[in-house]
């Protein structure tokens, strides 16, 4: 099992703590884990990405230029990263303000309305959370939710665990937008 | 964790006495790491940021001097402000353990990752005929593990040690395992390990004297002589690399750092293409591992150096091999991290196709 991920999106939208979560919950699953940010000033307002592997055997490059899933969180990220799909791949992208949405064929596009689901809790920092659960459900790699949670509370700083419940139900919710 | 953050967890589990950093991107989480941990609490080792990377440098010879287990670290441009001091400190015979984490320059330069500083980690950097103990991580666990292995080494050689490392193995997280807390030396174990060190005189013994200036040209060129000597113990003793799918390989690469882990990704590329790549990594930069490279060397048909710069440690391996094999250079500068495609594709062009 080896899954190359990269979540892209704004800065402020959550894109690196949802990487975080997803490289912590792999660790907690017993797989090779990296995590590679973009860092510096895009993590401040511009665009923001980070590349995360998740593989039984050692992982060798952390930068990569295809992958088996993307997450595009603006129209941007989808310009730049839908080519970048593995045949046979898959990208989910939030379809708020897309106005030049993804065409292949020979991949699978998931649109999700993430922002509306996280209006439904009423919480709008939860929005990452949302998307996290969007993509656990589309990954052929299925993690397992006890390991997600053991990730949640592994990345997350013991202040802020009386969130965890919120996280859970969050993604959760992001969890049905692609369950049929 | 993040390499940077590992970096600061390992020094405090093997026992150093003190560091003393001013923040640089990108790797300032190696001092807010540490002030977060606060080991002057646990351990009383000293976290201190100074007031610029020239006094932090100058307060690393100091407690080298004492024979405490010291280190600083910083990223390009800081590592450039602090060549003053280690230059001093390679005169003086001083351990002690230096991190740079390598950004784009020349000048402020950029933010984002480069391997532009080899010929001033390898070369000397400051003035003077002198050489650092150059490691060179490509994982947040040798991140981890360099720490430990610096230190020793420059307590053995007393020579200071540098990791150099770049913006990509600072900034990533990986999984990894730290070793156990081991506490740090009592003034008795320090006295016994360091006898040169300037930390009081008990009894009688001699006055110890830690300088890098001798006025008196043939004890200078004596000190010298000295140092060489060491240098060649060292090159003797401590080269080290790492070779992957050398053996069977048409081709090699050869590629340090973060860079190397992309150019793995490149070689399981180029053999599902049907070209047979091996890597070879180098893993103290110096001491170069010559003899390696020139083994790995026969029998190949060409070489790609694959680095973040415009080309440097190329010279180190043209020099190894004697030129007897075709040697090409490829490299993105300015933060840009090429991808494993490009890296095939350079091969193909520069090396099999030519």
């Amino acid at each position: 099992m080896k899954q190359e991920i990269i979540i892209a999106g704004f800065g402020g939208q959550g894109v690196l703590m949802m990487g975080k979560i997803l490289a912590y919950s792999g660790l907690m699953d017993d797989k090779e884990v990296t995590w590679m940010p973009s860092y510096g000033p895009e993590q401040r307002g511009g665009t923001a990405n980070v590349t995360v592997i998740l593989s039984d055997d050692r992982i060798s490059s952390p930068v990569l230029d295809a992958y088996d899933v993307v997450v595009a969180l603006n129209q941007q990220s989808i310009d730049k990263f839908s080519g970048r799909v593995k045949p046979g791949g898959i990208l989910i992208y939030d379809s708020n303000g897309i106005h030049n949405p993804p065409v292949r064929s020979d991949i699978t596009i998931l649109p999700i309305d993430a922002m509306e689901a996280t209006f439904r809790i009423g919480h709008p920092k939860a929005y990452n959370m949302v998307v996290l659960g969007a993509l656990l459900e589309a990954m052929p790699y299925k993690l397992p939710m006890e390991n997600v949670a053991k990730g949640l509370m592994k990345s997350l700083p013991e202040r802020h665990h009386n969130l965890i419940p919120l996280n859970r139900e969050a993604i959760e919710i992001g969890r049905k937008l692609l369950s049929k | 964790m993040k390499g940077n953050e590992a970096v600061a967890h390992a020094a405090i589990r093997y026992g150093c006495d003190g560091y003393f950093g001013y923040p640089i991107t990108p790797q300032s989480e190696v001092l807010e790491t540490l002030e977060a941990l606060m080991p002057w609490e646990t351990t009383g080792m000293v976290v201190l940021q100074a007031e610029s990377e020239v006094a932090a440098i100058n307060m690393v010879y100091g407690g080298a001097a004492s024979g405490k287990a010291v280190m600083t670290s910083s990223s390009s441009p800081g590592i450039s402000l602090k060549q003053e001091g280690i230059s001093y400190m390679a005169g003086a015979f001083l351990p002690a353990l230096i991190l740079n984490v390598m950004r784009g320059g020349p000048g402020l330069g950029t933010i984002q990752p480069s391997q532009a500083d080899y010929f001033q980690a390898t070369k000397g950097g400051g003035h003077g005929d002198y050489h650092l103990i150059v490691l060179a991580p490509s994982s947040v666990q040798e991140m981890v593990d360099f720490v430990g292995l610096g230190f020793d080494l420059a307590f053995k050689y007393r020579v200071p040690s540098m990791i150099l490392a770049d913006g990509i193995v600072g900034q990533m997280m990986e999984k990894v395992v730290l070793p156990p807390f081991r506490p740090r030396r009592t003034d008795e174990e320090i006295r016994k390990q360091c006898p040169w060190a300037t930390n009081g005189r008990t009894g009688k013994r001699k006055r110890n004297v830690v300088t890098s200036l001798e006025l008196e040209s043939s004890r200078m060129e004596e000190v010298n002589h000295r140092l060489q000597e060491c240098y060649r113990e060292i090159e003797k003793a401590e080269t080290r690399c790492e070779e992957i799918d050398t053996d069977d390989a048409d081709y090699l690469i050869v590629a340090f750092g973060s860079i190397a882990r992309i150019c793995a990704k490149a070689m399981e590329l180029a053999r599902e293409k049907g070209i047979k790549v091996g890597i070879l990594r180098p893993i103290t930069l110096w001491p170069f591992p010559k003899e390696a490279v020139r083994k790995a060397a026969d029998g190949k048909k060409g070489i790609l150096c694959v680095e973040l710069n415009a080309g440097q440690m190329i010279e180190d391996v043209r020099l190894a091999i004697h030129d007897c094999i075709p040697v090409e250079h490829y490299g993105r500068l300015g933060g840009i991290i090429p991808s494993p495609t490009e890296i095939v594709e350079a091969l193909e062009n520069k090396i099999i196709e030519k």
